[in-house]
């Protein structure tokens, strides 16, 4: 077999000590990494287990109202919280929309922020890719590309990032605590990720050793509790990547919006925030004619980077419905097909 | 239902059974349920070594080097087989004795035909370890340009399709029938390349013990892969053991023996100790058959009342560069709907893929998408609702030959299907219907069909003299519940509660029964249980009639019945006595009797014999996204007599929900230039999951078939694709006035 040293560190120090060193990789709940190693697409040499570290494990209220979600937190856990669900719906959904019921129990917070992408010639060896092999090229140009990028790619790069729960976490100015050789920074998800340019292989903004230590919701994320949707397209009802999605909060008084937040997923390289959109949108009126305004300036600036074109136009009528589905108010309990256009069919009554 | 078996082959005795047509639970269930089922996988002779396949990553070319010191270098790693010594085979794998004799890849050259061809067998202490060697090997190539796509290669016309039928057949004048006709259609569809991915992937764990073999493998015909096997390792077949109890489903992959599981015999050869080979994932998707793509036209002509006045279905697929199959697609038009003119024909392309071979429904399957689409286009161009317009061209005989039927109970199918689905409420013009949620609604049907095709099977039936019976042939459980259906025959053959009846299944020791495949298992290896049952009660009735002290002494000219253990006289069932009676009166400890299965070739060729069915399917369809869901299927099946209805039902629900992922869901993606497939694991090659399928339902329709065989069973293991596939695709235009033209609908094909 390959061996590698595998290390159980006690602490959060210890843990980031062990994890500088190179060839490292941390291990959480293992449901992207250990098909990677499998696969031969990620092969380190030294694994650092984190997963029994205790303080990573806890959902804490923060004083002034925010939330700090431990990074080995549990999606499952996280998504059946009650509290969390109420404030946090559409971030809710969005974990409830992902993998599977047995993924989720096993799937960390931290491991969905740094989950790869899902293109296949990133996990096909044989072919050229760019980020697994700086410098090779990128094989999805020009091959069987109809679900990649349709926003920030580059030539070097057309990969999408995958997260159904990073979506709505971006459009709520989620900040991911990091704890690293020099200590403990916060940096927005929203920055956290970095689209492809020339180094598609420096996916986010961890150093060596750095170390995912919770995700932070401000205070003012739970303030569009009320109206608050993730919508999910994919190729069948459960268990599917995002073709396109899209998370919409608003705040809306007296018809007019007060605030608002839009973010897309499986259009880019990271969850997507629309900023420009949620220009259009905040002071309109809540309307389907804003929604659409905003849809276009959602992607104004998307371009087909192969067989894709169609993710577009099913963006833009992604991020109406989205925006509709928020307008008209959180359902008092989440769906049973979460964020699934057919979340509404009769007959579908459990709820998730 | 009777309970009463005919019994033409022995008409001077009869039996009554009690357990055909019973919703016995799976016998094995169980088992299964808790892990207790032995699969191939699960054996490990002591002394087993592990062996690791390492496969090609080019399509088209040769291997130029292989690091086989590295991988040796490996700790635990025992051997690497390369084509350099790799042991010496008694036949060649690339002859082709026969039709069915299909060429494997088993280390004879450098050659590489596709991709996921075995290029090299690691061996090793461990799992791991074989795995890692086989990495090591980091082979080179010499690589050259793949033929990729229906359109990658010149195309031919193939000497047969499928099983060997004519790969151009016509009746009629279809110019001349088009041309007469009052309303015509066109339409070309193409379904995408499907590959097998049963749960349980092939294994094989195989020990030599000088020149015999004992091999733990999945198998749908174990006669066939044991013949295979002495063939090519020039010994006698029975010296070659295969046990195959239960299979994580086949589909047609398990059929023949595959590449891979004899590289698993060859490395045991090799290294002097049992071997353990099991085929990852995405190793399947090569060298164990596949469903090859396939792009059809169909044109038809009706007159002014709908009726057809040609049909002509063109089907265009593909096979490797080495070997023969064809999928037989437009002779889904043989057999269905009543034209005066009939033509089918078939092209092809030779592409750098392995083999494809049979897939649940082959040629069936991807044939009646099309031609039920095409049939739905038809129906709408003549103004007529779908099923009436089926109705009007029905067929009273087979249409392409003229036989009539040997039974068909289609209008009841359609009956019945139409009725619990609530077709009548239907609006002929499409994307009227929504729902309370504003989804597009669509309602769509499809005619189900599949030949009633029968093998050889033998069996051995054994009274003994505790009453008790055994019955044996080397049947195959896939999942279908052979294990539970054939035990019931059994019982009802030997006139035995079930529970008396030791059933012995699963292994080349027993007699031959023949393939499990072409839905033909239950009524092959059921008749011959049947009949070994007939012979073994026979030899006991002779007993008894001819013995002074059994009271059926002279029943001999009235007949006995047998039934519950007993004999009865059939003219007065107060005179009878048990089995055990009459076999220890007789001093003997047990006798035995032998049965065959086979067609009758007399009914063969007199009657046409195919099993039918109705399928009626209703789809959501997002109107701004084009994501579809089907919520309802329908499905009524008349395919002939039922032996148990729980089995069947699951065998209907299972083709019906293949149906959907045929419309919907099931794909290949193949890489345009390097000709390798991106989505060879289950994360990426969807299938249905629960929420895909919320409602099925399977309508049994009663059906007694005299010629087809004397149980009367036709075969339900692979209709249930047919004619679901097409009610998706036509519910899906129902639902958006989008015509599918390319399987499996996708989004962008109804985004507008």
């Amino acid at each position: 077999m390959r061996d590698f040293d595998y290390i159980r560190p006690a602490t959060i120090p210890d843990a980031i000590a062990a994890a500088a060193e190179p060839g490292s990789a941390y291990l959480a709940g293992g449901t992207n990494l250990l098909d990677l190693m499998k696969g031969g697409i990620t092969s380190p040499e030294r694994i650092v287990d984190i997963s029994r570290l205790p303080e990573l494990n806890r959902i804490e209220r923060l004083d002034g109202g925010g939330l700090r979600i431990g990074a080995l937190v549990r999606n499952a856990d996280l998504a059946h919280d009650p509290a969390f669900a109420k404030s946090y719906p559409a971030v809710a959904e969005a974990l409830l929309s992902g993998a599977s019921a047995q993924l989720r129990n096993a799937a960390t917070v931290g491991g969905n922020l740094l989950q790869r992408t899902r293109c296949s010639y990133f996990y096909d060896t044989a072919s050229a890719c760019n980020r697994r092999q700086p410098g090779a090229g990128c094989d999805a140009l020009g091959g069987e590309n109809r679900l990649h990028a349709v926003l920030g790619w580059s030539d070097a790069c057309i990969a999408t990032h995958p997260s159904d729960f990073c979506v709505p976490l971006v459009a709520l100015d989620a900040v991911v605590e990091i704890e690293g050789k020099k200590g403990r920074r916060h940096v927005t998800l929203e920055e956290f990720h970095r689209l492809p340019g020339e180094t598609p292989q420096r996916e986010n903004a961890l150093e060596p050793g750095d170390l995912i230590v919770a995700v932070r919701l401000p205070a003012e994320a739970a303030s569009f509790s009320a109206n608050a949707r993730y919508l999910k397209v994919r190729e069948r009802t459960s268990y599917a990547f995002a073709v396109v999605s899209a998370a919409a909060a608003l705040v809306v008084d007296g018809g007019k919006i007060r605030a608002a937040r839009l973010a897309l997923g499986g259009v880019a390289a990271k969850p997507w925030r629309a900023r420009t959109a949620e220009a259009v949108l905040l002071g309109a009126d809540a309307s389907e004619a804003t929604f659409a305004s905003a849809a276009d300036a959602a992607l104004a600036d998307a371009s087909p980077s192969g067989d894709n074109a169609f993710k577009i136009e099913l963006a833009r009528r992604i991020v109406v419905r989205a925006l509709m589905s928020a307008l008209s108010g959180t359902p008092e309990r989440l769906p049973a097909l979460p964020a699934s256009p057919f979340s509404n069919i009769p007959g579908a009554r459990h709820d998730a | 239902m009777t309970l009463e078996l005919s019994l033409n082959q022995q008409p001077a005795h009869a039996r009554q059974g009690s357990s055909i047509g019973q919703p016995l639970t799976r016998r094995d269930g169980f088992l299964k349920v808790t892990g207790a089922a032995r699969y191939a996988a699960d054996n490990h002779p002591p002394g087993m070594l592990y062996a690791v396949l390492a496969v090609s990553s080019i399509a088209r070319g040769r291997v130029a080097s292989l690091d086989v010191e590295a991988a040796k270098a490996h700790k635990g790693v025992v051997e690497v087989m390369t084509p350099q010594n790799r042991p010496a085979l008694a036949a060649d794998p690339d002859a082709k004795d026969h039709p069915f004799m299909f060429r494997l890849d088993l280390l004879q050259n450098d050659q590489v035909r596709y991709p996921n061809q075995s290029i090299a067998v690691v061996i090793a202490e461990t799992l791991e370890a074989a795995t890692e060697g086989a990495a090591l090997l980091s082979p080179r190539y010499e690589v050259l340009p793949a033929r990729v796509g229906l359109d990658g290669a010149e195309s031919f016309v193939p000497r047969g399709v499928g099983v060997g039928g004519p790969a151009v057949q016509h009746k009629g004048d279809v110019e001349a029938g088009l041309k007469s006709a009052k309303t015509r259609i066109e339409a070309t569809y193409e379904t995408p390349a499907q590959y097998h991915n049963a749960m349980e992937p092939h294994a094989i764990v195989v020990a030599w013990d000088g020149d015999t073999l004992s091999i733990d493998t999945p198998s749908q015909g174990l006669a066939m892969a044991q013949g295979r096997i002495a063939g090519l390792f020039g010994i006698a077949p029975e010296n070659v053991h295969i046990r195959s109890p239960f299979l994580g489903g086949g589909f047609g992959s398990k059929g023949m023996i595959s590449g891979p599981q004899i590289l698993g015999i060859l490395a045991a050869r090799l290294v002097g100790r049992p071997v353990k080979l099991v085929l990852r994932r995405e190793q399947m998707y090569g060298p164990v058959g596949h469903r090859a793509p396939t792009r059809q036209t169909l044109r038809m002509g009706m007159d002014g009342e709908g009726r057809l006045t040609a049909l002509d279905h063109h089907a265009k697929t593909t096979s490797s560069t080495f070997d023969d199959f064809f999928e037989p697609a437009a002779d889904a038009s043989h057999t269905l709907y009543a034209s005066p003119a009939i033509a089918t024909s078939h092209d092809a392309v030779r592409l750098d893929t392995g083999t494809p071979l049979f897939m649940r429904a082959p040629g069936e399957a991807t044939g009646s998408i099309a031609l039920e689409s095409a049939i739905d286009e038809a129906a709408y161009a003549c103004g007529m609702d779908p099923l009436e317009f089926r109705l009007r061209n029905y067929a009273e005989v087979e249409p392409m030959t003229g036989k009539p039927f040997s039974s068909k109970a289609l209008r009841e199918c359609y009956r019945q299907a139409a009725e619990t689905f609530g077709w009548a409420s239907r609006p002929l013009q499409p994307r009227l219907m929504r729902d309370a949620d504003g989804f597009l609604t669509g309602w769509g049907m499809g005619t189900a069909t599949f030949p009633a095709i029968m093998f050889q099977a033998e069996a051995r039936a054994v009274l003994k003299a505790d009453g008790s019976g055994v019955m044996e042939t080397g049947a195959q459980d896939m999942g279908q519940g052979a294990w539970t259906a054939f035990a019931q025959i059994a019982a009802d053959g030997l006139g035995l509660d079930i529970d008396q009846v030791d059933f012995r299944a699963g292994s080349s020791d027993l007699p031959n029964a023949g393939i499990a495949g072409g839905s033909g298992h239950t009524a092959t290896a059921g008749m011959a249980i049947h009949n070994a049952g007939a012979a073994v009660i026979a030899r006991l009735a002779d007993l008894a009639t001819g013995d002074e002290a059994s009271p059926l002494y002279g029943a001999g000219n009235e007949g006995v019945l047998a039934r519950g253990g007993r004999l009865y006289r059939r003219d007065d069932e107060s005179r009878g006595e048990s089995y055990a009676e009459i076999l220890t009166r007789a001093g003997l400890t047990e006798i035995e009797g032998h049965g065959k299965g086979a067609p009758d070739p007399a009914s063969q060729e007199n009657y046409a014999k195919h099993a039918h069915g109705a399928v009626f399917a209703e789809v959501k369809v997002d109107p701004d996204f084009g994501q579809i869901r089907v919520t309802r299927l329908v499905g009524a099946f008349a395919a002939g007599r039922v032996i148990n209805p729980r089995l069947v039902r699951s065998q209907y629900y299972g083709g019906m929900i293949w149906g959907v992922s045929f419309a919907l869901h099931e794909e290949a993606i193949t890489d345009r230039r390097s000709g390798r497939i991106q989505n060879a694991n289950l994360a990426e090659y969807h299938v249905p999951v629960n929420a895909d399928v919320p409602s099925v339902e399977a309508l049994l329709v009663h059906e007694d078939d005299p010629h087809v065989n004397a149980l009367g069973i036709k075969g339900v293991g692979e209709i249930g694709i047919t004619g679901t596939a097409g009610a998706v695709a036509n519910a899906v235009w129902h639902a958006t006035g989008v015509r599918p033209r390319r399987f499996p609908i996708r989004i962008e094909d109804l985004l507008g």
